[in-house]
């Protein structure tokens, strides 16, 4: 089991990272998700959006297969979500940071990284990918809260995931750090790491290779950010985004899910 | 490895948090004083033992079980909400990993506690016993595993610390009450004498009474002892039962 842990991506892969066919998701009586069908290519930013509420956190909680799902089926990597192999080779980090707030930004990078069987090496990496160097003695909790997402995200890099599963990285986080971020998850996708990436803010939809845009638990399309202004008919992709909402309520015979893919 | 890097971070933890490193070493031993001085005045027949041999003795056993069930039951449920559990569990991580991770950590605290409460005890107070002081600190640590394992458990069943701490009463208080020391054992009605020798603490009891009345190791000792380990383990087992990677 060593070994794959190991291997770390190596060169842009080919094909499909995540799939889903007819995937349904039921919380307690409420339909989360809609019958979910798409599939992730693997080697790129894929942007998954949609306003808050739409299932974009139960989405990824069932592609890191700790979700229970009602029918339907996700596959990662080519395996079904949740198998064994994959907890070596998919990194998950939640929307609100789950790291140990009594323990240094050291600590906390070391131990998830133990996991991996990764030492103090990829740890110093890690912290300094997010920038964090500086603090990495302090203690977790006092930290202002774009630091400790921060923490959170470079407990994930340390493992070196070939797929990364990202849930609103970049809230709370300054101009210049989401930019940074964004140019890291660019060379990490560059070097052949999927990554999926939530936001309600539609403009960090322009970082992304593809969307998927999720609305009311099913998928109103999933395109580029180029296709999204175009069939949105403007070049603010907030205002695409909601041309494109407008359209699909006007109009409910045609199924927005069969969209074009690039 | 990840279990010693669990209970590595669990240590670590508790080291950042002084004021409960100094409550976990230090208020066994206050208390120990306090009972000593309790029974300070009271006229003892010649043979027989004073009662802070026996009260006291207990106590050392007792200490550790409530400090580490309540210990153990709060950082356990703050894993489960805080979402670094479910995180956890998304990593390559086994669950007796962290299940044993932890029962170590503590099992290293308590081993400390029930050293610095032991020696208090005999040193200071000259507690007056047959058997061997390691003995004692032995099932002292047995015992804090035991409050480890049944912490683990019932904070699944919690959602809030407030909650937590509400199982004390429930789970803690009834083995202090029915161990055997407030009223001996078989001067119990049958109802609670058969209800007092299916609770783990009892077997902790019985265990320490046999140190105190004899200078080698007892059968009856292991006996307890192994029943005990018995109990941890198959309340471990129910725990990790209640660790899903998977949730509705």
């Amino acid at each position: 089991m060593s070994h794959l842990a190991a291997a770390a991506p190596a060169g842009p892969e080919s094909g499909v990272a995540v799939s889903a066919s007819a995937l349904h998701v039921i919380r307690g009586k409420v339909p989360v998700l809609r019958g979910l069908d798409f599939a992730i290519e693997a080697g790129r930013i894929t942007g998954l959006l949609g306003p808050s509420g739409s299932g974009k956190t139960t989405l990824m909680r069932a592609i890191m297969g700790v979700q229970v799902l009602t029918s339907g089926s996700v596959q990662v990597l080519g395996l079904p979500a949740g198998h064994p192999e994959l907890r070596h080779r998919v990194g998950y980090v939640t929307q609100s940071p789950s790291v140990y707030p009594d323990l240094t930004v050291e600590a906390n990078v070391r131990y998830f990284g133990a996991m991996h069987r990764k030492g103090r090496a990829e740890a110093a990496e890690a912290i300094a990918a997010v920038g964090l160097e500086p603090q990495a003695r302090q203690k977790t909790g006092d930290l202002s809260g774009g630091q400790l997402s921060r923490v959170s995200l470079a407990c994930a890099l340390v493992a070196r995931p070939s797929l990364l599963v990202l849930d609103e990285p970049t809230v709370g986080l300054d101009p210049v750090l989401r930019a940074d971020l964004w140019g890291r998850f660019r060379s990490m996708a560059e070097s052949g790491t999927t990554l999926l990436v939530s936001s309600h803010v539609m403009e960090e939809a322009s970082h992304c290779g593809s969307l998927l845009l999720l609305r009311e638990g099913k998928l109103l399309a999933q395109l580029t950010p180029a296709e999204l202004s175009q069939r949105g008919q403007s070049a603010d992709l907030e205002q695409a985004f909601l041309h494109l909402i407008r359209n699909a309520a006007e109009t409910p015979g045609t199924s927005p899910e069969r969209a074009v893919r690039s | 490895m990840m279990m010693l890097a669990t209970t590595r971070r669990v240590l670590d933890q508790l080291r950042h948090d002084h004021r409960s490193v100094a409550l976990i070493l230090v208020v066994p031993a206050l208390l120990l004083t306090a009972v000593y001085f309790l029974y300070e005045n009271e006229t003892l027949l010649p043979g027989v033992p004073r009662t802070f041999d026996r009260v006291g003795l207990m106590m050392l056993a007792i200490f550790p079980f409530v400090v580490m069930f309540l210990v153990t039951s709060i950082t356990m449920l703050r894993e489960r909400t805080s979402g670094t559990l479910e995180r956890l569990l998304t990593t390559p991580i086994h669950k007796a990993d962290l299940l044993f991770g932890y029962g170590l950590a503590f099992s290293i605290m308590a081993a400390l506690q029930s050293l610095v409460a032991t020696a208090v005890a005999y040193w200071i107070f000259g507690l007056d016993i047959q058997g061997s002081p390691g003995l004692v600190v032995m099932i002292a640590v047995i015992n804090a595993v035991l409050g480890v394992a049944l912490g683990l458990l019932c904070s699944a069943f919690a959602r809030t610390e407030f909650q937590a701490v509400q199982f004390m009463p429930v789970v803690v208080v009834p083995q202090i009450l029915l161990c055997g020391l407030f009223v001996a054992r078989d001067r119990m009605n049958e109802v609670l004498e058969a209800v007092s020798n299916v609770l783990p603490l009892t077997f902790s009891v019985d265990a320490l009474q046999q140190v105190a009345t004899n200078t080698e190791p007892t059968d009856e000792l292991w006996m307890d002892a192994g029943v005990i380990v018995a109990i941890v383990l198959a309340v471990l087992v129910l725990a990790s039962l209640t660790l899903r990677r998977r949730t509705a």
